[in-house]
């Protein structure tokens, strides 16, 4: 047999698995052995996320939480990179900011939404700047590590050419640094949609995480599984499409190397 | 000045211009608080016991979730690495489950357990299961295979073979991923307390924060700062003491 008929017949027998736990799933629910209350089948989870779809409904909570991610993640890559290559760049902040910056990042972010409720109340500015908030971390202390690790003889080349700081930033230490700064906005793709449900739940911003919380308090367990599926399929699909991008990025240095 | 001397300018200077500057415009708002007020809620939150009730529910929450999940991520994670037949196998059901965020557990984990501990735990728990899973498959993996070959000379018992060779050999891997569970385990009790559970540090900082207590707020802040600096570190400096330069190397992986 052939390495590639293998793999495909590994893969097959995986999703055979994986569809006899659904079956299993099934089984007990349809015996009820858990209280259908709390414990819907995968049909009805199924029926429900289709129903949610063809009128509508779930297509704009999906909309909601993933305009909620994109907004923040977005904002906080460009401002964790431009913050992290001010940083990173001088030996002098380097020495004086980021033992700060590394003193606050063990501080659990969401910590931070009693603040920021306090500061711009139950709104979607609130949301934006929690997720933004914790997103910008890894971002920032990746891009900050990035540029420090950047292999000396590079700067001396710069140097020796007098090129200017900016130049050296887009032409030497953001290239160089690539790998981490994109390791780091992949870290913070799953830390945005997780905030993004957060803020949805507490401020009852339009989501799928507000969607959950309203099917759970109406004992709608249909609909909230199928709001849970969706959550899990937008995490998936992120950070599929992440490392995606970061392969396709990163082409030119696997070459080179 | 050494650079531990320098790292502390920033941060003082902050608080000393925040203070200046809280004092000379009479500071009156629900969000900001001058560090010296802040400093006095914190003392005073620790003469009630309030503050110290509170770290005792989250970080119950966050450890039982911890070790929980740490077992059944280890027992899956070394049996994964062990049999690969068994891991191709998983492989599409664990793909599927482990990007659910989990704090999207926490309506199921409401409606299925109520508010207080259990639930909590419970979404602690399956935070923590992926990165230990993920990560002590690796460790099992990357064991030099000589080991494996003595062990197979020995004919020791495979229980044997799991506790006196492989968790021996993987276990500063495995720390590594204990360590970023234990903070993982943390933020996640945190979250779930200020989404919705009404026990520990995360209902506290929520409930100054509804009474328009700026400088009780900011407090709670601090000290869940403070809480997770100490964690992190403490678990850096057993890592260290425990396995010394081995675990270095477990870092990057």
């Amino acid at each position: 047999m052939s390495r590639k008929a293998t793999i495909w017949l590994w893969r097959a027998a995986s999703f055979a698995v994986a569809a006899s736990f659904i079956a299993l799933w099934q089984l007990i629910a349809n015996l009820k052995l858990v209280s259908p209350v709390f414990l819907p089948g995968p049909d009805r989870a199924w029926a429900s996320l289709m129903r949610g779809f063809s009128n509508g409904d779930l297509w704009s909570k999906l909309a909601g939480t993933l305009e909620h991610m994109v907004y923040g993640w977005l904002v906080a890559s460009i401002a964790g990179i431009a913050i992290g290559a001010i940083i990173g760049s001088s030996k002098l902040m380097r020495t004086y900011v980021a033992p700060s910056l590394e003193f606050l990042r063990p501080l659990p972010v969401s910590a931070i939404i009693p603040v920021a409720i306090a500061m711009l109340g139950l709104t979607q500015a609130m949301a934006l700047f929690v997720i933004a908030f914790g997103a910008i971390w890894p971002i920032m202390l990746a891009t900050i590590h990035g540029f420090a690790a950047v292999e000396p003889r590079l700067y001396e080349v710069a140097r020796s050419l007098q090129m200017s700081r900016l130049a050296v930033i887009f032409k030497i230490a953001l290239p160089s640094a690539s790998p981490d700064i994109l390791a780091g906005m992949r870290l913070s793709v799953t830390v945005a949609l997780i905030l993004s449900v957060v803020c949805e739940i507490l401020a009852g911003l339009d989501g799928l995480g507000h969607w959950v919380l309203l099917s759970a308090r109406a004992f709608r367990s249909a609909d909230l599984f199928a709001g849970v599926i969706l959550l899990g399929i937008t995490g998936y699909v992120t950070s599929v499409a992440m490392s995606m991008a970061e392969h396709r990025l990163l082409a030119w240095q696997a070459a080179q190397r | 000045m050494s650079d531990k001397a320098k790292a502390l300018v920033l941060p003082l200077a902050v608080l000393l211009a925040f203070e200046a500057w809280a004092r000379a415009t009479h500071l009156q708002s629900d969000s900001l608080a001058p560090p010296s007020e802040i400093a006095i809620a914190l003392a005073g939150a620790f003469a009630d016991l309030s503050i110290l009730a509170a770290t005792r529910d989250t970080l119950l929450s966050a450890f039982a979730g911890l070790a929980i999940g740490t077992l059944i991520g280890l027992a899956l994670g070394i049996a994964f690495g062990i049999f690969d037949t068994l891991n191709r196998l998983m492989e599409v059901t664990v793909e599927a489950i482990r990007p659910i965020p989990s704090i999207a557990l926490l309506p199921i984990a409401l409606i299925a357990l109520g508010f207080g501990y259990r639930m909590e735990i419970v979404i602690v728990a399956f935070a923590c299961v992926w990165p230990i899973l993920i990560l002590s498959r690796a460790a099992v993996r990357s064991i030099e295979p000589r080991l494996m070959e003595v062990a197979r000379a020995l004919r020791l018992p495979p229980a044997q073979r799991v506790w006196k060779i492989i968790i021996p050999a993987a276990l500063p891997r495995i720390f590594v991923a204990f360590r970023l569970s234990a903070g993982i385990a943390l933020i996640v009790a945190v979250t779930v307390e200020i989404a919705i559970n009404p026990i520990g540090l995360g209902a506290g900082i929520m409930l100054a924060q509804q009474a328009l207590r700026a400088d009780l707020m900011l407090a709670y802040l601090v000290w869940i700062g403070i809480i997770g600096y100490a964690l992190n570190i403490g678990l850096v400096v057993a890592q260290h003491r425990l396995f010394g330069r081995v675990a270095l190397s477990g870092d990057s992986a």
